[in-house]
């Protein structure tokens, strides 16, 4: 189901970039509801509008007594039903199928980050040149998230405080984050740019200073900005006790 | 007036002004003070609408009548907007003020079969909006943590900035949810037990049933939320733990429990909305209802239904993502009798003789908005594209094209219709439809913009988009500010509808009993009905929508015409 180009021009895309894999699998079910609704949409309004425009009252003219309880009539009543059970099923298979795709089965991942929800902003650690968490060249950050681009990755989503709601319109992707669990989830970015991060979930004051940015980068420039953030000479060997040597950019979170 | 009444007991002089107004038991008077408290209710969460909609269309500009629009007072208006308009607008406009009004008159008896309960509901309202109100001018200003009020933002002010406007907001929800109750037993009861002789089930006009299904569906549901919000009491002033992950608690057992509430409360205020509109449809269309029975089966499959849609409002809220298919397959079946009701009410315009007054015009705008309201919730239902649409406009203009029909068009459609009854007078013709049009219009400019803007990632409850890059285009701009200019209209044109509504009281034609040659009981007594409605109690003989009965010099047939 690829309507590539068609979906480009006719859809929110126009709006939206679709920077990740799953993106268009969204974004294809929604033009598919919007094929079978549209649809019985203006077959209902027409059908509205004509029978009001036909049986307007007339000089002369008599209702017909019809109960709708007669056999012969049962057919206009259970034809449209048996279409929207048809419709309904139509939509189902699919959502289902998407909604299983980017919530319930994980690819596995290239690599994993931290995403902490706090009032009022994202924070997130992300693992040195190890490629391991928890390690002392993590690279912590705030307000900026660096990902490469076509890359599997895992997120382990924590809330800080009260519920908000990870979402990165242009990956199609939303989660909430909820104070006491770690929500993982998946995306694979495949587009590079610069894109937002919102929270979508009311959480206060600051709820529409919770901004952040989301950086795909090809694999160079962001081995380079790791290597430029992390320190690798502590690779590979476990947290210290002692407060670890963390860099952090900082993004302006609370202009 | 009152030596017309034949009842030994209601006849006694005309009583003061106290007795009058805060102590009658009349359910007309108990139906007019909902019916006017509601929509004093209506014009504050319209101005509440026109703040945040001007911070929306015109950012960090000075707002008329207001102010600038802060973040903290955004979040409050937007708030108290969502919680006025659904618990003290549609709920009492549409169940208490119409339920209280015709029940009696409908099903043909004196009054609601506990009187003092039903005015002991009102007192008990009356409070919570006071209540309500009043938080508006306590230290840190009305609660603004969303109507949804989840925890833990709600359970604690360090983190909602506003703790006592928090515990007021649940203490005046707490108190209306008390004065429903009683008005829903009270509701139930009379229509079990008050109808007058010869009415049998199927003789009770839907627009009673679909009451009678929604006082039943809140019932049903206000429990759980009931519990849920003497649990958030506890955790907002006695530092219990019941939503704190900390001390063992959860956050999503609230959202559970305020939505097994919350969906089912759709469908509260939606069945008495489409029953005023299937009421004015037979009327005005001289048609008996297609499918009678058909009807109230799907009522009540609606009504059974709306029990398991609930977690498709948690659908990326952290629950379980097995638990999302579940839920898309109920929300989705759910369609199947609300369509099967929107098909038998346009099945019902076939072959009538359609006359467009005002109350049609309206009952018809319902129909067609409503159409789009339902089928957009399609999107939403679906899980998968739920992840993406989930608190964006999309769902604040899917939602309003269901609520703006039900709580604004099929009321002025209920008054515009029973107006000559209540006050015994007619309302003008030409301001109606010149209303009806400056209302339904603009009312799609508002919302066909949020659609785009949601679809193009505009996330709600946000007080200005200048921290997210792509919702700062221009392009979004413009949708944003044309949904402003839509509503500035919409809301001018509300004061036609005021003039009318309280010019035609003095200066409207006068009205005779059944000016709309209705069949239904309620038109059999006079323009306004006297304490006690009935001079003598009617005899039911039929059912309530025989219309153009063959062979019959009138083309309608009143329920309680011997022959």
């Amino acid at each position: 189901m690829d309507f590539g180009e068609v979906t480009e021009a006719v859809m929110y895309e126009r709006y939206i970039t679709a920077a990740s894999t799953y993106a268009h699998s969204i974004d294809h079910l929604f033009l598919l509801i919007a094929a079978l609704v549209g649809f019985w949409l203006i077959v209902a309004e027409v059908v509205l509008f004509a029978l009001v425009f036909k049986f307007r009252e007339k000089e002369g003219q008599s209702t017909r007594y019809i109960t709708g309880e007669e056999k012969e009539l049962h057919r206009w009543i259970t034809i449209p039903h048996m279409l929207v059970i048809l419709c309904d099923i139509v939509i189902i298979v699919p959502a289902i199928l998407v909604w299983y795709n980017i919530k319930q089965a994980q690819p596995p991942a290239d690599r994993t980050v931290r995403v902490y929800a706090q009032q009022w902003a994202w924070s997130f650690q992300e693992p040195g040149p190890d490629g391991k968490l928890d390690t002392d060249d993590d690279v912590r950050t705030v307000g900026e998230l660096h990902v490469t681009v076509n890359t599997t990755y895992h997120f382990e989503l924590m809330s800080r405080d009260v519920v908000h709601s990870f979402a990165i319109p242009s990956f199609r992707l939303k989660q909430d984050a909820l104070p006491g669990r770690t929500i993982t989830g998946w995306f694979r970015p495949n587009r590079v740019g610069t894109y937002d991060i919102q929270c979508t979930q009311m959480c206060g004051l600051g709820h529409a200073l919770m901004a952040g940015r989301v950086i795909v980068e090809t694999q160079q420039d962001h081995a380079a900005w790791l290597m430029r953030n992390s320190n690798p000479s502590l690779a590979a060997q476990p947290a210290a006790p002692a407060p670890a040597p963390e860099s952090t950019t900082m993004a302006e979170v609370r202009r | 007036m009152s030596e017309q009444v034949q009842h030994a007991g209601h006849d006694h002089p005309e009583p003061g002004f106290f007795l009058k107004y805060c102590w009658s038991t009349d359910h007309k008077m108990i139906a007019m003070q909902y019916l006017f408290t509601g929509m004093a209710m209506a014009m504050i969460g319209g101005f509440l609408a026109y703040v945040f909609r001007m911070q929306q269309g015109f950012p960090n500009h000075y707002v008329p009548g207001f102010g600038l629009v802060t973040p903290g007072r955004y979040n409050e208006v937007v708030t108290m907007h969502g919680t006025i308009m659904i618990f003290w607008v549609a709920m009492p406009v549409l169940i208490a003020a119409f339920g209280n009004y015709l029940i009696p008159l409908m099903i043909g008896c004196d009054d609601m079969a506990f009187p003092r309960i039903n005015r002991l509901s009102y007192q008990i309202f009356l409070l919570s909006a006071i209540v309500l109100l009043g938080s508006f001018l306590v230290k840190g200003g009305a609660f603004g943590g969303a109507w949804t009020a989840y925890p833990p933002l709600s359970a604690s002010g360090a983190y909602n900035l506003t703790p006592i406007g928090a515990t007021l907001w649940l203490l005046a929800v707490a108190l209306e949810f008390v004065a429903f109750l009683l008005g829903g037993i009270n509701f139930t009861v009379t229509v079990m037990n008050s109808r007058a002789p010869g009415m049998k089930m199927f003789d009770i006009p839907i627009l009673i049933w679909m009451i009678v299904l929604a006082t039943v569906i809140f019932m049903a549901s206000a429990g759980p939320l009931i519990a849920g919000a003497v649990m958030l009491l506890f955790d907002q002033t006695m530092a219990t733990g019941f939503y704190d992950p900390v001390r063992g608690g959860d956050p999503l057992l609230w959202q559970h429990l305020f939505w097994f509430f919350g969906h089912p409360e759709v469908y509260v205020v939606l069945l008495p909305a489409m029953g005023i509109v299937a009421e004015i449809i037979a009327v005005f269309a001289r048609k008996k209802l297609f499918g009678y029975k058909s009807m109230l089966y799907s009522t009540w499959g609606v009504g059974i239904l709306s029990f398991v849609v609930w977690a498709h409002h948690q659908f990326v809220a952290g629950i379980d993502p097995r638990m999302a298919n579940v839920f898309t397959v109920t929300t989705l079946l759910i369609s199947i009798p609300v369509a099967e009701l929107v098909f038998l009410y346009i099945a019902t315009l076939y072959g009538g003789s359609i006359r467009l007054d005002t109350p049609m015009l309206w009952a018809l705008g319902f129909l067609a908005e409503f159409l789009i309201g339902g089928v957009t919730g399609i999107f939403l239902g679906s899980s998968g594209t739920d992840i993406y649409l989930h608190d964006t406009y999309f769902l604040i203009a899917h939602f309003h094209y269901t609520f703006v029909p039900i709580a604004i068009i099929s009321v002025f459609a209920g008054i515009t219709f029973w107006y000559p009854k209540m006050f015994g007078r007619m309302m003008n013709e030409t301001l109606g439809k010149i209303h009806f049009w400056g209302t339904v219009i603009p009312f799609n400019v508002i919302f066909i913009p949020l659609f785009m803007t949601g679809m193009a990632g505009d996330q709600r409850r946000i007080y200005s988009y200048a921290q997210f890059a792509e919702q700062s285009r221009p392009a979004l701009q413009h949708l944003r500010t044309t949904s402003t200019i839509g509503l500035l209209v919409m809301l001018s044109f509300q004061l036609i509808f005021i003039f009318n509504f309280f010019w035609s009281m003095r200066n409207g034609k006068r009205a005779e009993a059944n000016p709309w040659r209705s069949t239904t009981l309620e038109w059999t007594v006079p323009s306004p009905p006297p304490h006690g409605n009935f001079a003598e109690l009617p005899t039911v003989y039929r059912g309530p929508y025989e219309y153009g009965l063959p062979g019959r010099a009138d083309d309608y047939w009143p329920q309680n015409a011997p022959n």
